[in-house]
């Protein structure tokens, strides 16, 4: 082809080069109009981003471009890199940051477990990726909206949502802020800032902005963070959030978990360029990449972000970490996935550990003290976990509660219906599993 | 890809509209008469009406933004002329081509407690959005426990037939939605139900869909009250007294109804009632079932596509309600199966003969 193409088009072309050069020449821009054009571009089209012609015929070649690099405070054992790099913590601090990420991780154990003796219907830990969560949230204010995916569950503790909050959810029983609605894991809470999380992939990643920028008009300084999966960034939601913040210059931070999969979906069949970080600088968000088991370069990262997040510069962070557990308790991951990957993950480069090692050489926490510190933990959450399974169900009636904000007349029309028929077929349902009157009267 | 294509298209709608309104209308407008109590009023067409109350709108709640594809120069349609100048460019803005982000972005600024109107330039795009709409809007405070909600939501979109429109600019998707529940769905009929039911839908406390029909926004004018009103919603309205047949229909359909009835008057003897349902969800059944147990005979009409429109619902309701009045089947009069097609566009659309023909035949069955 490219023979045939030299053979008849390319002399054609040459020879009339070589006949009529100044004709040619006549048909390129002058000087005049490239600096038009170059003012335009620059002006209109870039946002005042210089542009510039070049004569050199240079695609960009994607495979030698540099990746962005990985910003990492401490090494795998714990121990900082560069001095000037440590935040400082305080030793209250430190250990409320321990105590969070290992109080998740026996939660996370005991309901996993308990989805496998069918005591709930679903789960999904949160293994290996505790220090992104309690990183990113320790640098953030407590009134900053945060917009969650699902496996964020260790900002919420953060924050202060309670065992019995958490577990409640899980059981859908009457004490469920979220009143039993929604399937287990999916959390909500107004008085910790925290939007209620939902199923569809992405979706709060626009709607994270639209809050942004009604804060921005608003002018109360608060912040909102929106977390996702390397998958959930496919999504054409997360393209439209990127373009939006980078236009609208909200006060948002975007919050990548890569954790290498999307269910069975391995990264590398995600997406073909240099992870999720690059596409921030397109969409004119300020972007870092950041080591996700390192609890310092998350919460540095994240304090540094909120700053630039408050005058209004969107920010996007990308974390590097891995999804120890299975997707959920609906997936197993060895039908995927080495047994040594997931090993070595767990135990070398495991974010609760390598936090562990800096408490020790702070000489704030002792090896031995962990044993007792995790047997306490799982006996709060076991004597959470007995106290919500025992609690029934709010009324049926509450299913028809909240469609809207006042029921309509035919959903109160369609609980009538219901009321009927269980006057007549109550043996048939699992009443005594649900309370026996309604707690609202309408 | 569709988007851009709509909006180049729909200047030149706008446009033709504009020149060419008579050639394509395939009805005659009924104009209402305000609620004198409502105070001076002013001469408006649909879209003048639909500005004044997003004026209105804004004027009243500074939280309160508008925002879509090309709205800050005024928007394709003119609905938002001088509303930027006036407001800011922080609270009338333009957003980048996409509709999925916009109804997102829309639904945070109401999370927030921000009242939001978003604007899909053509009903036919709001199917990109249908995702956020039914899975997010519609289910947000039912599923937080109402911890969180999105009330303050408001998505306007043009809506219906427009003479040449084709498969991507006469779209009817009010169907899609009524199966939604959480959501309301309202459509006016003129300028007059337009402000008060959009100030309504801005205003209440559950995210709304408005559907603008596109061939009334220029060829419609009404004396619109000047002031602030609302218009209650899921209420119908019966536009046109009655004994022999119920007629339901809603947006540009209710004035090829009136028409039907007109002619059904005169040349069958037949007294047609004709209601303007309004707000497809969540109905007004009590409306419509008190005037089929009157006349015994129900017709329902709409553009949008026979199988599974809303008529199939209002028929499926009201024989559940009227079993015993009912003198004959309930029939419905719409859009054929088919794609909204270019050319045959006369002999798609539900006219008024065969609103007319349906009479007829129910009147003899």
């Amino acid at each position: 082809m490219l023979s045939r193409l030299s053979r008849f088009c390319l002399p054609s072309y040459l020879a009339k080069a070589n006949t009529s050069l100044a004709a040619i020449t006549a048909q390129y821009s002058s000087i005049e109009t490239d600096s038009f054009r170059v003012h335009e571009f620059t002006e209109k089209y870039l946002h005042h981003r210089t542009a510039e012609f070049t004569e050199k015929m240079t695609f960009i070649e994607p495979s030698h471009q540099p990746t962005i690099p990985i910003y990492r405070v401490t090494d795998s054992s714990g121990k900082f890199i560069d001095p000037t790099q440590d935040p400082n913590l305080d030793k209250d601090f430190a250990m409320k940051v321990y105590r969070t990420m290992s109080l998740l991780n026996e939660m996370d154990k005991i309901l996993y477990d308990s989805q496998r003796q069918g005591r709930i219907s679903f789960y999904m830990t949160n293994f290996g990726e505790e220090a992104s969560h309690v990183g990113s949230a320790a640098a953030m204010q407590d009134d900053d909206l945060v917009y969650a995916q699902y496996r964020e569950a260790g900002v919420l503790m953060w924050r202060g949502f309670t065992l019995e909050a958490f577990i409640n959810q899980c059981y859908g029983n009457a004490n469920d802020i979220g009143k039993g609605k929604q399937m287990p894991i999916h959390y909500g809470s107004l008085e910790h800032n925290f939007v209620t999380i939902s199923s569809p992939l992405a979706t709060q990643l626009s709607q994270a902005v639209g809050s942004a920028y009604a804060f921005k008009r608003a002018g109360n300084g608060r912040v909102v963070i929106v977390y996702f999966g390397d998958g959930a960034a496919s999504e054409g939601d997360a393209h439209a959030a990127f373009n939006f913040a980078g236009i609208m210059r909200c006060p948002v931070i975007f919050f990548c978990r890569n954790n290498g999969y999307a269910i069975s979906t391995p990264a590398k069949e995600q997406y073909g360029g240099d992870g999720i970080a690059s596409q921030g600088p397109c969409h004119a968000l300020n972007t870092i990449r950041v080591d996700g088991n390192d609890f310092f370069a998350v919460y540095n990262a994240t304090k540094a972000a909120r700053e630039m997040a408050q005058h209004n510069q969107p920010v996007l962070i990308e974390a590097m970490t891995y999804r120890v557990g299975h997707h959920s308790t609906s997936d197993d991951s060895t039908a995927y996935r080495s047994h040594d990957e997931v090993k070595t993950w767990n135990t070398k480069e495991h974010p609760i550990s390598r936090f562990r090692t800096y408490l020790i050489d702070k000489g704030w926490w002792k090896e031995e003290e962990d044993a007792d510190w995790q047997k306490e933990a799982r006996k709060e959450v076991l004597t959470s976990f007995n106290a919500s399974e025992k609690v029934q169900m709010l009324h049926p009636h509450e299913m028809f509660e909240e469609v809207y904000k006042k029921k309509t007349k035919n959903l109160q029309h369609q609980q009538q219906q219901l009321d009927e028929h269980l006057e007549q077929y109550a043996e048939h349902y699992p009443m005594e599993q649900f309370e026996k009157a309604p707690r609202k009267t309408d | 890809m569709a988007s851009r294509r709509g909006l180049q298209l729909s200047v030149q709608l706008a446009r033709q509209l504009h020149s060419s309104s008579k050639r394509l209308a395939a009805f005659t407008f009924s104009a209402s008469q305000a609620d004198p109590s409502l105070g001076a009023t002013s001469k408006m067409n649909l879209c003048q009406a639909v500005n004044n109350a997003m004026d209105t709108a804004l004027k009243s709640d500074p939280s309160t933004c508008l925002f879509g594809e090309d709205v800050a120069f005024g928007g394709v349609f003119r609905c938002s002329v001088g509303l930027q100048e006036k407001y800011g460019k922080d609270r009338v803005f333009n957003t980048p081509l996409c509709e999925q982000g916009i109804a997102g972005f829309g639904i945070g600024l109401a999370v927030a407690g921000a009242t939001a109107i978003a604007e899909i330039q053509f009903a036919d795009y709001i199917f990109p959005a249908f995702d956020q709409i039914v899975n997010e809007a519609a289910k947000y405070r039912y599923r937080s426990g109402g911890l969180f909600d999105c009330g303050k939501l408001t998505i306007r979109a043009t809506w219906g037939a427009v003479g040449h429109g084709a498969l991507y600019h006469s779209q009817s998707p009010e169907a899609y939605f009524a199966h939604t529940p959480g959501l309301k769905i309202v459509i006016p009929r003129g300028p007059i139900q337009a402000k008060g039911l959009l100030l309504s839908c801005i205003r209440d406390d559950d995210p709304c869909l408005f559907f603008e029909p596109k061939l009334l926004y220029r060829t419609a004018v009404e004396e619109v009250p000047v002031g602030d009103y609302q218009l209650e919603l899921s209420k119908a309205e019966v536009v046109r007294q009655g004994k022999d047949v119920t007629m339901v229909g809603w947006g540009t359909q209710l004035h090829v109804l009136m028409e039907a009835a007109q002619i059904a008057k005169e040349q069958l003897g037949a007294d047609c009632e004709v209601i303007d349902l309004k707000t497809i969800l969540p109905w007004d059944v009590d409306t419509v079932a008190e005037s089929v147990t009157k006349t015994g005979r129900l017709l329902v009409s709409h553009e949008a596509p026979v199988t599974c429109g809303f008529a199939a619902e209002i028929g499926a309701t009201i024989q559940g309600r009227c079993f015993l009045n009912l003198e004959a089947p309930i029939t419905r009069v719409c859009g054929w199966d088919t794609p909204f097609p270019h050319v045959y566009e006369p002999f798609y659309l539900p006219t008024k003969w065969r609103v007319v023909d349906a009479i007829k035949k129910l009147s003899h069955f």
